[in-house]
C-alpha cells in the first residue's frame, strides 16, 4: 500500500518544518552521472524531499558497479537512467523525474540542465569532471555546481571535505586519491564522498551556505 | 606576489597557460579560477597573471 503524498509530505514536514520542505519539494537538482557518486546522491535528495531531480548517463548497470551503486542483481543489464528511476520511485514514489539515457557532453549540458537550480557532476573520469564544471562556470552562471575529486581507496574519511571555491562552486573530496592510481572504489568511502555532494547541494537549496 | 592554491609565488607576467604547463598540470584536467572567478579556458594562454591575482587551481582526478 503507497501512502499518499500528504502522508509522504507530512512524515518530512514533522522532521525538518514547513519551510525546509517547501524549498526542497520546488527544488530542481540536475545528476550527471548515475555511478557510485550519483546513485548515491540520487537516493539522499530523493529522501531528503527534493521534488524534481534531472539524471543523465549512458550506461547500463555492471556487476563492477554492484560494490559501491545503488542497483541490485536483478537490475544488471538495464539502462541506469531505468534502474535508478524505479528505485527512487520505490523511495519517493511522487518524486519527479526527467531521465536522458545519454553521453553527457558540452553540446546537450545546457538543454539537461536548463530547469535545475543546482549540478551535481557525478562522472568518472577527471576529463569529463573538468569539462563539466568548466562549461558550467562559463555559461551558466545562474547555475550551483557541486562536483567531486578524490575519493578512491581505504585512506582515512576524514580527508573528505567540501570546499567553497567560488560563490557557485563547491568541491568535495580529498582532491588526490586517484582511481587510475591503481586503488579501488571502496563503497563506504564513495558514500561519504556522495553524502558530502548531497549534504552541500541540500545547504544550497535551503539557503544555509549564504550565512 | 601572486597567490596559488594558498602559496605566495612570483610569477607576476607570465601566462596562466604556461604555468600550468610549468608545473605539470594538463589542461584537460582542470579548472581555474582567479580571483573567486573562473578563467575560461579558451583564454588560459593568453590570460597574464598579474601581481595580488589569487589564483585557485582545481585539479580532477578520477573516480566516482
Amino acid at each position: 500500500m503507497i501512502p499518499s503524498k500528504e502522508e509522504m509530505r507530512a512524515a518530512l514536514t514533522c522532521r525538518v518544518g514547513e519551510d525546509i520542505t517547501a524549498k526542497l519539494e520546488s527544488s530542481t537538482v540536475a545528476i550527471l552521472g548515475l555511478g557510485g557518486l550519483g546513485s548515491n546522491v540520487s537516493i539522499a535528495l530523493a529522501r531528503a524531499g527534493v521534488g524534481h531531480l534531472v539524471i543523465a548517463d549512458f550506461d547500463s548497470v555492471d556487476m563492477t558497479n554492484l560494490n559501491r551503486q545503488q542497483y541490485k542483481v536483478s537490475q544488471l543489464g538495464t539502462k541506469k537512467t531505468e534502474a535508478i528511476k524505479a528505485n527512487l520511485l520505490e523511495i519517493s514514489p511522487y518524486l519527479k523525474i526527467d531521465a536522458y539515457d545519454v553521453k553527457v557532453n558540452e553540446d546537450n549540458i545546457f538543454e539537461i540542465c536548463k530547469d535545475a537550480d543546482v549540478i551535481c557532476e557525478a562522472f568518472d573520469k577527471a576529463e569529463n569532471k573538468a569539462m563539466l564544471v568548466n562549461y558550467v562556470l562559463e555559461n551558466m552562471p545562474d547555475k550551483y555546481i557541486v562536483s567531486a575529486s578524490g575519493m578512491a581507496g581505504f585512506g582515512s574519511m576524514n580527508e573528505i571535505k567540501t570546499r567553497k571555491i567560488t560563490d557557485r562552486f563547491f568541491l568535495c573530496g580529498d582532491g588526490k586519491s586517484d582511481v587510475n592510481d591503481g586503488i579501488g572504489l571502496v563503497s563506504a568511502r564513495v558514500m561519504g564522498c556522495a553524502a558530502h555532494e548531497a549534504h552541500t547541494i541540500l545547504r544550497i537549496l535551503t539557503g544555509e551556505t549564504h550565512e | 606576489m601572486v597567490r596559488v592554491n594558498g602559496e605566495n609565488k612570483e610569477i607576476a607576467g607570465m601566462s596562466v597557460a604556461q604555468y600550468l604547463r610549468e608545473n605539470g598540470y594538463d589542461l584537460k584536467f582542470v579548472a581555474v579560477e582567479i580571483n573567486e572567478e573562473i578563467a575560461p579556458k579558451a583564454t588560459l594562454e593568453d590570460r597574464i597573471i598579474a601581481d595580488n591575482d589569487v589564483i585557485e587551481i582545481v585539479n580532477f582526478v578520477g573516480g566516482g
